[in-house]
């Protein structure tokens, strides 16, 4: 009997031991994410002579918006924004199309050479973006794309990941379903938006999340691919207004880094909620 | 409605290794409940998926109200199956999950609507419409599953042990409930199932297929009175009929020492070796001082309540199940483990196999 309690006592020691343990772990790696971003918020709120003081100012004295209202008139800010919006909305927008629809091709269509189909993907997936600049750039120069849209969203519309990641998730659903389905009358095209996306929305919201992030925070192609407020999106944008002056004056900057992380930031929220709900809805269907 | 005929249906997986389905023939009546039967591995499933076209028939046709189904697809088969898993939808309710199939073929709401309560008042899900599969028990998906199979009134029904995932007292229920509906509905139906308390009680004929060849197809009482091999004997009935291999001698078998008298065409057609095929009940006990009689150790006694079952073993025979005797009592057999025993099979209740071949000697 008393070995039984001794038992349970350490036990109950050790998990209090994991849980302290858990807990550090957790509030090392919210420091490592977390400071940097406070660094750039209270950056952003401080006057010029103040963010190179030392020691460091934890909390701007006097706090002050006029970076704000800097990065938003000195710069064509709002211009910047409405390119990030449609180059990142049109990206993203193919890509998932483009993602689910090959996924769906080459998970539940049989048809030949379809594992060397998917065998050609996985190795886009393995090559490097900066390897494919060089010529992407001489082609679409030759387009006459530069300084367009399409000049940066057309070659950045492959998606080797989103295919690779659907395909497992479409590989992965309960094959009887889909055959039921089929013998329910279901052609391709509803099979896929009635039955398979819905089982598959937590990987759908997650590959869209990775994706629209990644699109607004695209840098290389289209800092490469346009020169001003035409097309640049707002990351392009900031550089600008880095460049302007002689000394970079890293206020505006931060501010302008501030204003470019909320919507992200506000679509993280959402789509979170998004992607717990869906998780819980797969672990109970069978 | 539809009648269903297989011509020869083989499916290979691999193109070297033995075909899963092996040419079976099989005619199905309109309405008729037909059981396909077997071990794990037989090929019964695959039959079935090729029925419903999931799987392609590799050689051979399947006919369908007397046109081949070669490369019609599932969805215009007009044939509705119901899975082990039931793959319900878990996106939709039950009632969604029910009207898909009519939804898909472009019925008029209206009607999709009245056939859906149908079902449901049918099958009693009244109350569970707008539920969805997740909130469901396993026997409600169940019942789902076969009202999304009746909705669509389809020409044929494939069940793929249905109730494989149900505990022992509903699916004792939901059994007959199935068999019910079928005789009700009139819907020509082929039942896959491993069971064969669900084989012998539902269906109208009973296919019994071992490594993807037909064994046997026959009305459950035929197949139990006269199996065509011993595989199919051995298959039904439970608990196991008792396969002792006999040496002949002046048209008599002799079951360890107990001569049992063959029929005249029997004894013609043996050679010198049967093997003879005694049920539980083809067994009684008998007292110590009757002759030809054979002496049992038991080794366990299964009493049911309304019958009981011994099982024993000659002294100094192997330890092999196939040593072992079973004998059906009555409902106190008044016999304890350890006990001896004398038995004698029951006159004219012996299955004669032929000793190398296995099939049934005739008569």
């Amino acid at each position: 009997m008393s070995g039984l309690a001794h038992g349970a006592e350490a036990a109950s020691h050790r998990s209090r031991g994991m849980t302290v343990a858990g807990y550090v772990a957790m509030v090392l790696v919210l420091l490592v994410v977390a400071v940097p971003l406070f660094w750039i918020v209270i950056t952003s709120l401080k006057e010029r002579q103040d963010i190179y003081v030392r020691p460091a100012q934890w909390f701007p004295q006097p706090g002050t918006t006029a970076n704000y209202h800097d990065v938003t008139t000195r710069i064509p800010f709002l211009d910047y924004f409405r390119n990030s919006l449609v180059i990142t909305l049109v990206l993203s927008a193919s890509k998932i199309v483009l993602g689910v629809i090959s996924a769906y091709a080459l998970s539940l269509l049989r048809f030949p050479g379809r594992g060397l189909v998917f065998l050609v993907v996985i190795a886009a997936l393995m090559v490097p973006n900066q390897i494919t600049v060089i010529s992407n750039y001489a082609l679409v120069a030759q387009l006459g794309w530069r300084n367009t849209f399409q000049g940066i969203i057309v070659p950045l519309a492959g998606v080797a990941f989103g295919t690779f990641l659907m395909r497992n998730q479409f590989l992965s659903l309960p094959g009887e379903i889909i055959e039921a389905a089929r013998l329910d009358g279901a052609g391709p095209l509803k099979l896929l938006w009635r039955v398979v996306l819905p089982m598959s929305w937590p990987t759908l919201v997650a590959f869209s999340l990775i994706t629209v992030v990644n699109e607004w925070n695209e840098y290389l192609w289209p800092f490469l691919m346009s020169d001003d407020e035409r097309t640049a999106p707002l990351p392009v944008g900031l550089t600008l207004l880095q460049n302007n002056d002689g000394v970079t004056n890293w206020g505006p900057v931060m501010a302008g880094t501030v204003l470019a992380m909320l919507p992200v930031l506000v679509l993280f929220l959402v789509l979170q909620r998004q992607m717990i709900k869906g998780l819980t809805a797969g672990a109970v269907k069978s | 409605m539809a009648t269903v005929y297989f011509d020869a249906a083989t499916r290979r997986y691999t193109k070297d290794g033995p075909p899963a389905v092996d040419a079976v023939t099989l005619d199905i009546d309109d309405g008729e409940f037909l059981v396909l039967v077997g071990p794990s591995g037989c090929g019964k499933s695959t039959t079935l998926r090729m029925l419903a076209g999931l799987e392609p028939v590799d050689d051979g046709r399947i006919l369908v109200d007397g046109h081949d189904q070669k490369g019609v697809r599932p969805r215009d088969r007009d044939i509705a199956m119901v899975f082990q898993s039931y793959a319900l939808y878990p996106n939709m309710t039950a009632a969604q999950n029910m009207a898909f199939a009519l939804d898909n073929s472009g019925v008029p709401k209206a009607e999709t609507r009245s056939r859906v309560e149908e079902a449901a008042r049918i099958l009693e899900l009244g109350d569970l419409l707008d539920r969805k599969p997740g909130q469901l028990s396993g026997g409600q998906r169940q019942r789902v599953a076969m009202g999304r199979a009746i909705v669509r009134q389809p020409k044929v029904f494939c069940m793929d042990e249905p109730l494989s995932n149900l505990d022992a007292k509903l699916r004792v229920s939901t059994r007959s409930q199935i068999a019910g509906l079928q005789r009700r509905l009139g819907v020509t139906t082929v039942y896959v199932t491993h069971d064969q308390v669900e084989a012998m009680t539902m269906g109208h004929r009973v296919a019994v297929l071992r490594d993807g060849r037909l064994q046997q197809v026959a009305s459950p009482e035929e197949l139990y009175d006269r199996p065509v091999n011993t595989f199919v004997a051995a298959f039904i009935g439970s608990p196991a009929i008792t396969l002792v291999e006999a040496p002949v001698r002046e048209g008599r078998a002799d079951v360890h020492g107990v001569p049992v008298a063959l029929d005249r065409e029997v004894a013609a057609g043996a050679g010198d070796r049967v093997v003879v095929g005694l049920r539980p009940e083809s067994w009684r006990l008998v007292g110590a001082d009757e002759p030809d009689a054979l002496e049992l150790t038991v080794e366990l006694v299964e009493a049911l309540g309304s019958e009981s079952f011994v099982y024993g073993r000659r002294p100094g025979a192997g330890e092999g199940d196939d040593e072992r005797v079973t004998i059906k009592t009555e409902k106190r057999a008044g016999v304890e483990v350890g006990e001896t025993v004398r038995v004698r099979p029951v006159d004219g209740e012996a299955h004669v196999f032929d000793a190398a071949s296995g099939e049934r000697l005739a008569g």
